[in-house]
Parts: structure tokens; sequence; C-alpha cells
């Protein structure tokens, strides 16, 4: 018991104090924190679930244009937004901090009614077909985004400025924000998968067939993990629109080619359908990708596609599969060596 | 919204459209008949559909380049789209074509970043296109132009799935697939080399793909990263079509190319690409909402 | 008289061209065991798969408690406590058997509250009592995917008994099972009929079993009824001895 304390205590420490021991590279921790975001909540459908979805990026989408649209209105008109295209005026902190919850709220409230939208439609497709349309949703929002001219179409919106002067310095602000988020997704959704909740959305996994014929609420429980996924999403979008300051539609926001794949990977990498998997997935993707990808010189979406293929093809199980494989006993699964009497298969 | 009043005050537009897409049409027709060969035979869906597409574009672009005609430069795309496709199934496909088809989906998607990227590197980001050099027919007191080339690309396209489609009925290696197709099994414990089989419909389908390409390259552009776009048109003829319709593969080929037109032209040129991706979220959705009314699923 | 639990009337199914039942009629009184027997291929699955809601259905009409179920989908159907289970098992795979069990309570009157929280100790209790009475109490930790199949057929029986159903469809529960266990799981039917009141319906291809269960059994052939009666009288049925012959 002790020993465990002792576990939890120096992760909460390492958690806390990263960024001060390492102040050089506080955005890229915030990013990490992000990255892990975005595994847990991928893991929801993708793992738990057995809903592999390439669509989970619009709520991140959406969730930052309607913070950030939030944001400009309520503090610029339209003509002074106009003139000052690039840099928003300063605001202060308490004007800034106002904007920002209220701007979080109402992408809460947008992005999970759009996943109970889409999801009446969309969770009723099943295996490839879900996969394939959940693609073209999140390309669809993002040329969608790329026209509208009220959220500045092709080329982009700006984000008001921090004030530092107020709030201290942005790269502290956001990662200890992004670690707030990872560890609440992460406490909820450990809470969420002990429960019944967990265990319908794995006998959606396994057989839905059998799950429907058993009389399990299965669009409810669907419609509930998509829902989820996109209220945290919608939180990491807000935020890390402030945090980038610039929003472009296809690159920042519905970014399907870089963190809508990533975070499938991301997942798949550390072990489907596991707490730590995506966990520790993200962790190793993302200190792999700050120390590598910079080397590579362009090339690194081409090792990123090779890095898909690798992987799905040689590793689909993951570090938490592989672990599972090798020493089941560590992660409290029994297994059974006596033959069983009838093997029989029709 | 403004072209519709266009549309009606001078319904000859419309005509103007409606060629367009149906020349059109047939292109996509033809990558769509890739698709459903490969998931027919090997139940895969590929993803790196449209960049087999796109690099058959631009071999075509590259002879081009040397100065040869893009019609003799179709046969050469096909041939290195042929080999390229043998290869993918060698170093990947061979290892996920038994297993679940989300596995599948995610490597041929891996393939499509991958050839994406690669393309991009090589040709840059911008948009090629080719000179075939033939003329444009004028009808309806030149309000209507037809390009010659759009036709011809459409005819190509016509001409080598019917030699496809011969390929399959008669031939011994067509005659495999088909059986492959049916059951696998049983086709290996009848001594068909179902490896050989499943290495020859890939690389076909990716040959399909390069002259599809050539044909895209002279009547349309190319740019790297369009070629999720002609995956998708595939997939959603595909669907409409059902796998092994040869015939439903053409008219919904060319329905999909006549719809692409007419929104693009009243949407605005920025919105034609979300029109596609939107429909195809759309078509499947009301799919599996009629299947559910007589209590089926989609799958 | 009362009204049976499950009535079928002239129910049609067609496959394209195939017609897999034609005007079937049945009814399962309350608290009974009933039997549904007949070659491969003469149409019980599917008349199995038209109650529970998997296809739509040609004609006819399915009651079940009085109300008309034949436009219903699956989970609906099975929520009213009209359960099947399958001829080729199905459980989940990937979680063990004691989560099997705890996933199939009753999932009628259910509510958010009910969707997040936590099973209670009953519900274990309960799980590993019928775990007990099906005989794979010590396999409850394992995973159901690496039990065999006899194994799984009788985790799916106690997964059924779990969601507590007024009429439970069992598929051939005897198919695949090691002989010297078939007379415990004909036991462990007959008590669950009694002792937790479950009327059943059974599809059996076993003679010896469906003619010591149920107490009145159905025999199709050719997607037609063909007989009914008492398994003494089927047993000397000219026509039913005929169809499994294959006599014309």
């Amino acid at each position: 018991m002790i020993h465990r304390y002792i576990k939890w205590g120096v992760l909460i420490v390492l958690a806390l104090g990263a960024p001060v021991l390492m102040p050089a590279i506080k955005t890229q921790l915030a990013m990490l924190m992000l990255m892990i975001t975005f595994a847990l909540t991928w893991d929801i459908m993708g793992g738990q679930m057995g809903y592999n979805s390439f669509g989970n990026i619009v709520f991140f989408g959406v969730g930052m244009y309607v913070t950030a649209v939030i944001q400009r209105d309520m503090f610029f008109t339209a003509e002074e937004y106009e003139t000052m295209a690039g840099a928003l005026g300063a605001i202060d902190g308490t004007d800034y901090l106002t904007g920002l919850v209220i701007g979080l709220a109402a992408s809460i409230v947008v992005c999970v009614v759009l996943a109970a939208i889409l999801g009446a439609g969309i969770l009723k497709l099943r295996g490839h077909y879900f996969a394939i349309c959940t693609l073209g949703l999140g390309i669809a929002a993002a040329e969608i985004a790329g026209g509208i001219d009220y959220i500045g179409a092709g080329s982009g919106l700006v984000t008001p400025t921090f004030p530092n002067e107020y709030l201290g310095d942005r790269g502290y602000f956001f990662y200890y924000y992004f670690l707030v988020l990872a560890v609440v997704a992460f406490l909820v959704l450990s809470w969420l998968y002990r429960g019944q909740f967990g265990l319908a959305i794995n006998a959606i996994r396994d057989d839905e067939d059998k799950a429907e014929a058993m009389g399990i609420h299965t669009t409810r429980y669907k419609t509930m993990a998509w829902c989820i996924s996109a209220f945290f999403l919608a939180l990491a979008g807000g935020a890390m629109g402030n945090l980038v300051g610039f929003i472009d539609p296809s690159e920042v926001a519905f970014a399907g080619a870089t963190y809508g794949v990533w975070m499938v990977l991301m997942a798949i990498l550390g072990g489907k359908g596991t707490i730590w998997g995506p966990v520790i997935g993200a962790a190793v993707f993302h200190i792999m990708q700050e120390l590598f990808w910079t080397y590579l010189f362009g090339w690194q979406r081409v090792a990123l596609g090779a890095l898909i293929i690798a992987i799905v093809v040689f590793f689909p199980e993951g570090i938490m599969g592989f672990v599972r494989a090798r020493w089941p006993e560590l992660l409290g699964h029994k297994v059974d060596h006596q033959t069983p009497e009838s093997r029989i298969v029709p | 919204m403004d072209n519709l009043e266009l549309l009606i005050v001078a319904p000859v537009f419309s005509m103007q459209l409606l060629i367009d897409g149906l020349l059109v049409g047939s292109i996509f027709a033809l990558a769509a008949y890739g698709m459903a060969l490969v998931w027919g035979v090997m139940n895969i869906i590929n993803i790196a559909q449209g960049e087999f597409v796109i690099l058959g574009g631009y071999v075509t672009f590259v002879l081009a380049q040397y100065g040869m005609h893009p019609v003799l430069a179709i046969p050469f795309s096909a041939l290195t789209l042929y080999v390229l496709g043998l290869l993918v199934y060698r170093i990947v496909i061979v290892r996920i074509v038994d297993r679940d088809l989300f596995i599948s989906i995610l490597a041929t998607f891996g393939i499509s970043i991958l050839l994406q990227q690669v393309m991009n590197q090589i040709f840059t980001a911008d948009v090629q296109t080719v000179e075939s050099g033939l003329g444009t027919w004028f009808l309806f007191d030149d309000m209507v132009t037809v390009n010659q080339v759009k036709v011809l690309a459409c005819l190509i396209a016509l001409v080598v799935g019917a030699v496809l489609m011969v390929f399959l009925k008669t031939s011994r290696t067509g005659q495999a697939i088909r059986a492959t197709a049916q059951n696998a099994r049983a086709a290996r414990i009848l001594g068909i080399d179902t490896d050989k089989v499943y290495a020859t419909t890939y690389a076909l389908n990716a040959a399909i793909c390069g002259a599809a390409g050539s044909l895209v390259v002279m009547t349309w552009v190319i740019q790297p990263f369009i070629g999720l776009a002609y995956t998708v048109r595939s997939f959603m003829i595909v669907i409409i079509a059902g796998l092994g319709n040869v015939f439903g593969v053409v008219a919904s080929g060319m329905m999909l190319g006549v719809t692409e037109n007419f929104a693009g032209f009243l949407l605005g040129a920025e919105f034609q690409t979300a029109f596609i991706f939107s429909l195809l979220v759309v078509i499947l959705v009301w799919r599996s909402w009629r299947l559910r009314r007589k209590r089926q699923v989609l799958r | 008289m009362t009204s049976p639990l499950l009535q079928v009337s002239g129910v049609s199914k067609a496959f394209g061209g195939v017609v897999a039942n034609n005007d079937i009629s049945l009814e399962v009184p309350e608290g009974k065991i009933i039997g549904l027997i007949g070659p491969n291929g003469s149409g019980k699955t599917t008349l199995f798969n038209s109650i529970v809601g998997y296809h739509p259905i040609d004609s006819g009409s399915i009651l079940y408690c009085g109300n008309d179920i034949s436009n219903m989908h699956v989970p609906e159907i099975a929520r009213l406590g009209l359960l099947r289970t399958f001829q080729q098992t199905r459980v989940y795979g990937l979680m063990t058997c004691m989560d099997n069990m705890r996933i199939s309570v009753p999932h009628v009157n259910e509510g958010f509250r009910h969707m997040v929280a936590r099973h209670s100790e009953s519900v274990a209790d309960r799980a590993e009592e019928l775990l007990e009475f099906v005989g794979l109490y010590s396999k409850r930790r394992l995973m159901a995917g690496d039990l065999s199949f006899g194994q799984q057929k009788l985790l799916e029986f106690a997964m059924a008994l779990m969601n507590e159903p007024r009429l439970l469809l069992l598929d051939e529960p005897t198919a695949g099972i090691n002989p010297t266990l078939i007379n415990g799981l004909i036991d462990r039917l007959q008590r669950a009929s009694e002792t937790l009141g479950i009327t059943l319906l059974v599809i059996e291809h076993n003679m010896r079993v469906i003619m010591n269960l149920a107490e009145h059994i159905y025999c199709l052939a050719h997607g037609e009824m063909l007989a009914d009666g008492a398994p003494s009288e089927l047993q000397n049925d000219q026509r039913v001895i005929d169809a499994y012959l294959g006599a014309h």
C-alpha cells in the first residue's frame, strides 16, 4: 500500500514540477498532455467499444472555433478585428479569462449536442462503414470551415493575445490546463470503465448483435461514449486555439492528417482497450516525435505513413498487448492451463 | 446559390454540366471498378485507391514532359502502377489480407499518407495538368463546349472496363480470381494459388487506377493531396452499385459525376470537395436508416 | 382460458425466392417447456429470428403477452423479457465470465444513473450463484473466449438466466456439449423452468433430450408446420418419421 502511495506521489510531483524543471520545453510538455487526452478520448470508442473513428477531430476543431469566435465577438467589433487582423489588441486578465471560460462552456455544449446529433445517424453504422464515414466527416468539416467567411475561411482565425502580464507565462498556464484536463479525463474514464458503462461498451465491442439480443441499450451507450469524447475534445480544442494563437482550418483545427491520425496511432501503439495503454502510447509517440521529427527535414509525414503501416501490421496489440501476452498475471488476467475437456467445434 | 438563377434563365448551362459530369463520371467508375474488385476478392477496402490514381497521373505527367503524347502514356502509367501494386502487396497487404477490416483500412490509410507525402516531396504541392492537343466541339449555338479529350477519356475508360470484364470472364487468371472471390478456402483446397490471385488482383487494381490517373491528368488536374477524394468517390459508387455489378458501377459513376458538377456549380468551387465528403456521410446514414426500417444493419 | 404468453399466427418469411417459413402458427403457454423440432433447413432458426426481431416477417403476426411485437427491434423485444440464445454460441470473448454475467442484468427501466454506476454486491452474488448453477464457478475469472465450445454454451445459458427473462428461446442447447453433461443440462433446464418460472421454447435435434424435456412439441419440415402434439404422439406420427428419414 505504502509502495503504491510512493508511486503515485512521484508521478504527481513529476507532473507538477516538469515545466519548472524544464522551462525550455514547457509548450511541448503541454502538447504531451494534449496527446494523452487525444489518445484517451479516442480509445473510448476505438478501443473499448470497437468503433474506430477517424472523425473525433471534428469536435476538437469545432470546440476551437466556438471558443475563439466567442472570445473575438465578446471583446472586439467586426471593424476592429478587420483592421487589427493578425494582432488582436491587449485585453486584461479578467476579460481574457471570462472570454475563455464562456467560450469553453459554449464549446462543450455545442460539441456534445453535435455528437448526439451526428451519433444518431452515424453510430448506426458498423465496422468499416463507420470508420470510412467518420473519415469523410473529418475532411468535410475542414473543407466547410475553410469556406465560411465568418470564421476566417481558408485564411484562418486569430485568437486573442494571451495577457502575460496578468496571468503569468502562457506556457505554464496551458501546461497546467492540459495537465488537469488529461488527469480529469483519465480519472473519469477509469471510473466509468469500472461501472456498467465500461462493461456495456466492451460488450458492444465483442459482439454487438449479442448485446442487442440481451437488451442492452446499445444506441444510448454508443451515443454517450461519443458525447464523452466530444466533451473532452471540446475543452482541448478551445484551449489549443489559444495556445497556438492562430487557427487554420485544416492544419490546426480539423487537422486530420496530423492529430486525427495520431490519436488513432497513439492508442494502438500503447494498446487499445486499456486505460494505461493510450497514456503510454501518447508518451512514447510524443517523445519519439519530438526527438526525431526535426531530423527528418520535411520527410516526417512520410515517416508517419510508414510508422502507421509498421505499427498496424507488426504491432497491432500495442505495448499493453505485448505485456499482456508475455506476463498475463501482471495485469491480473487468469489463464486456464488445464485443457478443457470438450473442445468440440461444430 | 446565385448560380441557380442562371440555370433557370439559361437551361442550356445544365446541358454543359450534364455532359461534363457524364464524361468525368466514367473515370470515377473505372477507379471504382478496381476498388470493387479488391473489396470483393480480398475483402479489403483500399483507402490508397485515390493515391494510386494520382500517382498514375504523375507518371503520365512525367512522360509528357519528355514529349510523349498522354494517350500513349496510359499503358506506361498502368504498368508502373502494376509493379507498384505488386510491391505494396508483397510488403504490406499480404500480412493483413486475412485480418479484420479495420486493420486493412488503417494500413491502406497509412499507405495513402505515405504516397501522398512522397508525391508532395517529389512533385511539390503545385497543381499539374497535361495538354492533349485535342480541340473542342461547340454545340447549341456555341453555348455548350465539349472538350474532345474528355470524350476520348470517357471512351478509353469504358473500353478498359470492358476489356477487364472480358478478361475476368474468360481467362484462366480471371476465373481463378472469381473463384477466390466466392470462397477463398474452397479455392485454396482445389489448388488455386490464392496468394498469387491476391497479388494479381491488387496489382491489377493499381494498374486500373494508373490508367484512370492518366485520364484525370489529361482532362482535369492532379495534386498530391486530392487522392482521398477519389477513394471516397470510388467507395460511394461501390456501395450504391454493390459488388460485382458492372453496369451499376458505370451508372452510379456517371450519376456521381453529374451530381458533383451541379453541386460545384451551385455551391461554388470552394465547397465542391466538402460536398463530396458530406455526400459520403449522407449516403451511408441514409442507407443504414433504410435498412434499419427493415430491422437490418448495414455491414 | 388465458391467452398464451407467445402466440405466433400465420407467419411467413421468404429470402428472395426461398420460402423459409410458410404460414407457421404456434402457441407457447406461460410456464411450459415447448419443443420445436424438424430436419436441417426446415426453418426453425428462421422462425426464432422472426420472433426476436432479427428480420421483418412477410405476413402474419407475433403476439407476446398479448402485444404485437412483429415490428419491434431486437433490443426492445429483449427488454420485454423475450430472450434467445444462439446456435453458434455468442459470448463476449474478451471479457471475463463474471463480466459477461454482470452486463447481462435486465436492462428494462434503466436510467442514466444505472448506466454509469457500478453494480451492487448483490449482482455479483447472483452472477456467482448462476455460474455455480451451470457449473462454471471455477472458471469465473477466465476470459469467456478461452472457454471450450460447450462451456461457452453453458455460459450463454447462465447469461440468459441472469437477464431474468419470462420467455427464453434456446437454439440447440445441447449441440456440441459432451454427452455426459447432457443429462445435467436437461436437469438444469427443467429446474430453471420450475424454480425461476421461465417459459422455454427449445429447438433441439437430440430426440432423447426433447422427448424428456418438452410437454408439447411442434415439428417443422420444408418451412411448413408438419405436426404438433405431446412427445408420445409425435414419436409415433408417420409424417414426422418420414420427414426425418427423408421418405416422401
